[in-house]
């Protein structure tokens, strides 16, 4: 039977196109679905919970591949706003650029941006991995609880705000930390933690230059005494 | 030299301002608690019904039947909500209340035909087990929340904001962050907790309607989506709400409870659910959407006469939080175990406060075993125990709202119409938009 089947946006719904990948696909042998014309709709590919590959030839919209489960889903363009948002398991790799938000919530997987992303990348993370090939913009990883973030150009502004347990890797410029984040010595388990990443990501980058920042931990518990200067 | 000692109290700087103005000064911190609003703010009460007489033919009370059947979320889910009652118990999270107690509310929810909610921190299985039906909130903080569960719920609930802290996130004190909870916000065990007060993945009203298709996505359009609201600018924010889709709005007013937040916010921000109420109906009204997306009120709802006003003034079904934790024995003087009725007081003592005052839900010590994520204190209640006080509380609520349905003639709960109620006040008459009793005045109405 033939493994591989496409569609066409341009003359599906993302609802039926969505349908087929619940429902249909699941124990149906096919291992590759190619996504033609996304022409930038929005929650493509969202809900998978099944090991197959999606390929969306072309710029997607909002909430690509949101809520992920065992799917890789690689999109050949750029997308909006919080691409794999809220990630369980599985790969979302993006081409292009990444809008804002993009892996938030995560809970497991790893996301992939070969471009750049947008401000809060990471936000509220939980545990999924994100790769960013390029840069980040402000307030990335904002209140990311767990897992990994690894920059490998700049990050803009205010970079881990209010962090709790996720851990950060820049190798290029971070223009300032946020609240509670602190820069702090790289040990060989980061280098050897930024190398399975890079590997996992398909990114060809020795390790060096990467910097590590976590949380200070000095807003764990309520201090009335900071008078909002962290 | 004595004298009589003058005790003309001041009206501004009273015992209460200066309570609070001593206290501020000696630690330099402000007030965290539970509970809701304690200021005394226009209410249900202020309202009463002009039930049948000779221009109206009521129902019998005990033998004619009055329906009420609630039907949630028609406007597009394949699966809309279907209730017994027009009845539903609050979101309130497993970490601030305890898990036999999110146990209790599903049962007794379940057995009255009604629903329930979970909170912040996800969906715990016994709450999936014991609830018929179970609404999964998606809030900012995102604990917990997974696509597993959410295909398991029966209807999504996006919360923008509640009623005792609109605009602000939510707090769980290091107290209740047990290795339970912990585990499942994914959180450090012990630190106080903060939830955002945002969602971290979309921004304002084009972008919810994004969200809401992505959910609609995720779960096959099978199961409706609330929107709760905060009750502030009402009328902007329903028709916000309506227009990124969702099917059943829910208001939350200022009497609305929390497990923690700021006293600040508790009691002074937001609007009385008797305002509240009228402004949502004006903007499902304005945007011809009654009967298509439902109205779910809450805030401060107590008893059947509280909830048959709230229909009259035109929701489709209450929710009721605080209420439902009175009835499992919050402020209560003792607590059942071992087959007794044991003393609580000195526990009550313990945190500075006695029955009937207390709104510690933020310290986890809870003396009745309520709000307590402590292995000891949550013993005190028993989901058995908490569902039989719960089911009887539902019961009295419904048996009161149908009483006073079938004296205003009414063969169904929902017939019940603004035209059956008049204000005893002023100010109720304006907020609820009723004639002020024994006059056609409506405060703020154009006379025509």
């Amino acid at each position: 039977m033939d493994r591989v089947k496409q569609f066409d946006l341009a003359k599906l719904s993302v609802r039926e196109v969505n349908q087929f990948l619940h429902h249909e696909l699941p124990g149906s042998g096919i291992e590759r679905v190619e996504i033609l014309n996304p022409d930038g709709s929005h929650s493509i590919a969202a809900g998978l919970d099944c090991d197959v590959a999606v390929e969306i030839q072309g710029h997607a919209g909002y909430f690509i591949a949101g809520m992920n489960k065992l799917a890789s889903v690689t999109v050949h363009g750029n997308v909006g706003w919080s691409v794999a948002e809220n990630i369980m398991s599985g790969c979302v790799r993006v081409k292009g650029h990444a809008s804002e938000s993009a892996g938030a919530s995560g809970h497991g997987g790893l996301v992939v941006i070969e471009g750049d992303a947008s401000s809060r990348c990471g936000i509220s993370m939980k545990g999924c991995d994100i790769v960013v090939s390029g840069s980040v913009g402000h307030f990335s990883a904002f209140m990311a609880q767990a897992g990994t973030l690894v920059v490998c150009g700049d990050a803009g502004p205010n970079l881990g705000d209010s962090l709790y347990e996720a851990t950060i890797y820049v190798r290029g410029t971070i223009h300032s930390l946020g609240a509670d984040a602190r820069e702090e010595e790289m040990e060989p388990a980061d280098v050897e933690r930024v190398s399975r990443l890079l590997a996992d990501a398909e990114i060809d980058l020795d390790t060096s230059g990467f910097k590590r920042v976590a949380s200070a931990r000095s807003l764990y518990h309520w201090n009335a005494e900071v008078h909002q200067e962290y | 030299m004595s004298g009589p000692i003058h005790r003309e109290e001041s009206a501004s700087i009273d015992r209460r301002a200066i309570g609070y103005i001593r206290e501020a000064a000696e630690y330099g911190l402000y007030d965290i608690r539970g509970m809701g609003a304690k200021r005394r703010v226009p209410s249900f009460d202020d309202l009463v019904f002009l039930t049948a007489s000779a221009s109206r033919y009521p129902l019998e009370g005990y033998r004619e039947k009055c329906d009420s059947k609630t039907v949630l979320g028609t406007r597009v889910a394949k699966k809309p909500v279907e209730l017994e009652i027009p009845i539903t118990i609050a979101g309130m999270s497993f970490g601030s209340l305890s898990a036999n107690v999110k146990e209790a509310l599903g049962r007794a929810a379940t057995e009255m035909g009604t629903s329930t909610t979970t909170g912040d921190g996800g969906m715990t299985p016994e709450e999936r087990q014991s609830s018929k039906t179970l609404v999964y909130q998606c809030l900012p903080s995102r604990y917990g929340f997974n696509p597993d569960d959410l295909r398991k719920a029966d209807a999504i609930e996006i919360v923008l904001g509640q009623g005792a802290k609109p605009g602000g996130g939510g707090m769980l004190l290091g107290q209740k962050v047990s290795a339970r909870v912990a585990e499942m916000r994914t959180l450090p065990e012990g630190i106080d907790q903060r939830s955002a007060c945002r969602h971290p993945d979309w921004t304002g009203p084009d972008d919810l309607k994004i969200k809401i298709e992505e959910l609609r996505e995720i779960t096959d359009w099978q199961v409706p989506i609330y929107v709760k609201l905060g009750a502030t600018r009402v009328r902007d924010d329903v028709k916000l709400a309506v227009k990124a889709g969702a099917d059943v709005v829910v208001i939350d007013g200022m009497q609305g409870g929390t497990a923690a937040t700021q006293q600040v916010f508790i009691e002074h921000t937001g609007i009385p659910t008797l305002a509240a109420l009228p402004l949502a109906v004006e903007a499902l009204e304005d945007m011809n959407v009654v009967g298509e997306v439902q109205l779910i009120i809450s805030g401060g709802i107590r008893t059947g006469a509280d909830v048959a006003k709230a229909l009259a003034l035109g929701a489709d079904a209450v929710s009721i939080g605080q209420g439902v934790l009175v009835a499992l024995g919050c402020n209560h003087d003792s607590y059942f175990q071992d087959g007794r009725d044991v003393d609580a007081t000195d526990d009550y003592a313990k945190l500075g406060t006695a029955p009937g005052y207390c709104h510690h839900c933020h310290t986890g010590q809870c003396p009745v075993g309520i709000t307590t994520q402590d292995a000891v204190l949550e013993q005190r209640l028993t989901p058995e125990i908490g569902a039989k006080r719960l089911k009887n509380y539902l019961q009295v609520l419904s048996m009161e709202l149908t009483t006073l349905a079938r004296a205003c003639g009414k063969s169904n709960v929902h017939h019940l119409e603004r035209e059956d109620l008049v204000a005893l006040t002023v100010e109720a008459a304006a907020m609820a938009k009723v004639p002020l009793a024994g006059t056609q005045w409506i405060p703020g109405l154009q006379q025509k």
